[in-house]
């Protein structure tokens, strides 16, 4: 298969059974090579279980997984020195600074080169902004030093992807705004980055692509642009007179009007002419003080296709 | 391992056995008869570098054991715990190699803990009785550099001992993601292995207890130097780090990383 080369990462099928709980349920992903693909879902949808079986530390049930064109398990080996990643939050020896802990992890790897890293180690420490609380020991860092601490080990070395698990979790404003710059200069150099969040507001300015899992499925995927194309259109429209409004607009043809405290709201095809209607409206002597397209924010279409509420859907 | 805290102050606590056992032999004037109190126990007087052997002897049974389940319980369900197991699989450390640096970590520190007790205990006996040419248990008398040599030999004897119970707290360890739990197990089997050992009815099954030939390092006191128990007891413990080393592969081999 062609298209096989160009993707970073390939799940077909790709399922995971605990017990009688699927918790990964038949994914099938594609991530394009040089992509920022946003991996979104709700907790506890299976997001981390997926990233664990790409990155070989769960086995598959069923399915299959390529990563950098490696099959999954089989060239492991072959397939993660090219990969960075960050897994369910940052682990480290507590009782080792950060520096030590870096040092040890990069020597525990025999495919690292021993001459350059210190260098290495340096040069990741300060791209995450930690040189200055490098020599501190671990259990004295914040969360979102640890996090800080997690990405710099993803970055130990060139990678051809890195997958991230929830970077910005526990971070402040100020580090979520220089995660996402660091993700933005990252993927400037022709990296791929896989990043999970399930706040879509954390990673929709920074991707190029999208999936949405929820309760161990995929329910949308694709081209950002492709997916905020298929929410529905909406016509927003404040005037007064509204009963007439109602049935003005009726009878050209739209249904489904939901009559909002101060406004008209309702679905309309894509292609639909505001103009022609304002018209039409102010022919009949309506007073119009809004009348304008909207498409809904991807957020409203994430919580449509997640469902809302607070409570763990399983 | 020996950047941790937690190694050093084992080690010091093995240490602090010989230490213990000379002051308390030393503070107390009364002359025990031979024979009375633990094997050795009253040739300390006479010869400060039977501190030693003393030590390992007392340290043997229970807290030697318990350094060594420590270290080998932690393991892999340490790194679990932590959740550092699964960075270091993804850096990518090979999971069979993984296994083998663990354990020959374990091993490094048995090598300490056994001779840390010797040294130790030769230090403190020199410091606080006469030593001299080293009186055997049969009753040769052997020199200064001799019975230094021998010393050596023991720690090593118990090493080799230790080397069964290090596999099967890795073992253990590779099941669990609770440290203490791995380390409990391995302590409690230490300690089943060592009653079932001294059951007469189970006599049949003695010379199978990873127990079994710990305190025959004596025969390394003999002159000439028996080794027959050593080498039964290596074959032993070599038995016992085969199976339980496959089982401990096969278990984390095919193990999913959910922590």
């Amino acid at each position: 298969m062609t298209q096989g080369q160009e993707l970073a990462i390939r799940t077909s099928s790709l399922t995971k059974q605990f017990g009688s709980q699927k918790a990964v349920s038949e994914i099938s992903l594609s991530v394009p090579r040089g992509s920022v693909f946003g991996f979104l879902g709700p907790n506890g949808s299976g997001k981390t279980t997926t990233i664990r079986m790409i990155l070989g530390l769960a086995d598959a049930s069923e399915g299959e997984i390529e990563l950098l064109g490696h099959p999954i398990p089989k060239q492991l080996e072959q397939a993660l020195p090219k990969v960075g990643a960050l897994v369910e939050g940052p682990a480290f020896y507590p009782y080792m600074s950060g520096r030590n802990n870096l040092i040890r992890i990069d020597s525990a790897d025999r495919f690292s080169e021993a001459k350059t890293r210190k260098q290495r180690v340096d040069s990741a420490l300060e791209r995450v902004g930690l040189t200055n609380a490098s020599k501190k020991k671990v259990h004295a860092y914040s969360l979102g030093m640890k996090q800080r601490l997690g990405l710099a080990n993803a970055l130990l070395k060139p990678r051809e992807i890195l997958i991230l698990d929830e970077p910005t979790n526990g971070l402040d404003p100020q580090g979520t705004r220089e995660v996402r710059n660091l993700i933005r200069s990252l993927a400037a150099e022709g990296i791929t980055i896989f990043v999970s969040s399930h706040l879509l507001s954390e990673i929709e300015q920074l991707c190029s692509h999208l999936a949405v899992m929820t309760a161990g499925k995929i329910v949308a995927q694709g081209n950002i642009q492709e997916l905020r194309n298929e929410s529905q259109t909406r016509l927003v429209l404040k005037a007064d007179r509204i009963d007439e409004l109602v049935e003005l607009l009726k009878s050209q043809g739209l249904s489904k009007i939901s009559l909002k405290p101060d406004r008209i709201v309702v679905p309309v095809p894509t292609n639909f002419d505001a103009a022609t209607l304002n018209q039409l409206l102010v022919k009949k002597k309506f007073m119009v003080s809004e009348i304008r397209l909207e498409q809904p924010s991807l957020e409203e279409y994430f919580v449509n296709l997640t469902g809302e509420g607070f409570e763990v859907v399983r | 391992m020996f950047t941790r805290r937690r190694t050093w102050a084992m080690l010091a606590a093995v240490a602090l056995i010989p230490i213990l056992l000379a002051f308390a032999v030393a503070l107390t004037a009364e002359e025990l008869a031979p024979g009375e109190g633990p094997p050795f126990l009253s040739q300390v007087t006479q010869n400060g570098l039977f501190t030693g052997f003393t030590a390992t002897l007392l340290a043997l049974p229970l807290f030697l054991p318990l350094t060594i389940a420590v270290v080998a319980g932690d393991t892999i369900a340490g790194e679990a715990s932590l959740g550092t197991l699964r960075y270091l699989l993804i850096a990518p450390v090979g999971r069979l190699r993984l296994l083998v640096v663990k354990y020959i970590g374990t091993i490094v520190f048995a090598l300490a803990a056994t001779f840390t007790l010797m040294i130790a205990g030769g230090i403190i006996g020199a410091i606080l009785f006469p030593i001299g040419p080293v009186t055997l248990l049969s009753g040769d008398e052997i020199s200064l550099a001799e019975s230094i040599g021998r010393m050596a030999i023991v720690s090593f004897y118990t090493t080799v001992s230790m080397t069964g119970i290090l596999a099967i707290g890795l073992f253990i360890s590779t099941l669990t993601t609770v440290p203490v739990g791995a380390m409990a197990a391995t302590v409690v089997l230490t300690g089943v292995s060592q009653i079932l050992d001294n059951l007469p009815q189970l006599s049949w099954l003695h010379e199978w207890l990873f127990t079994h030939y710990w305190l025959d390092f004596a025969d390394i006191l003999r002159q000439p130097i028996e080794l027959g128990s050593f080498a039964s007891n290596a074959l032993l413990q070599l038995g016992y780090v085969a199976v339980f080393g496959a089982l401990a592969y096969s278990r984390f081999s095919t193990k999913d990383i959910l922590s």
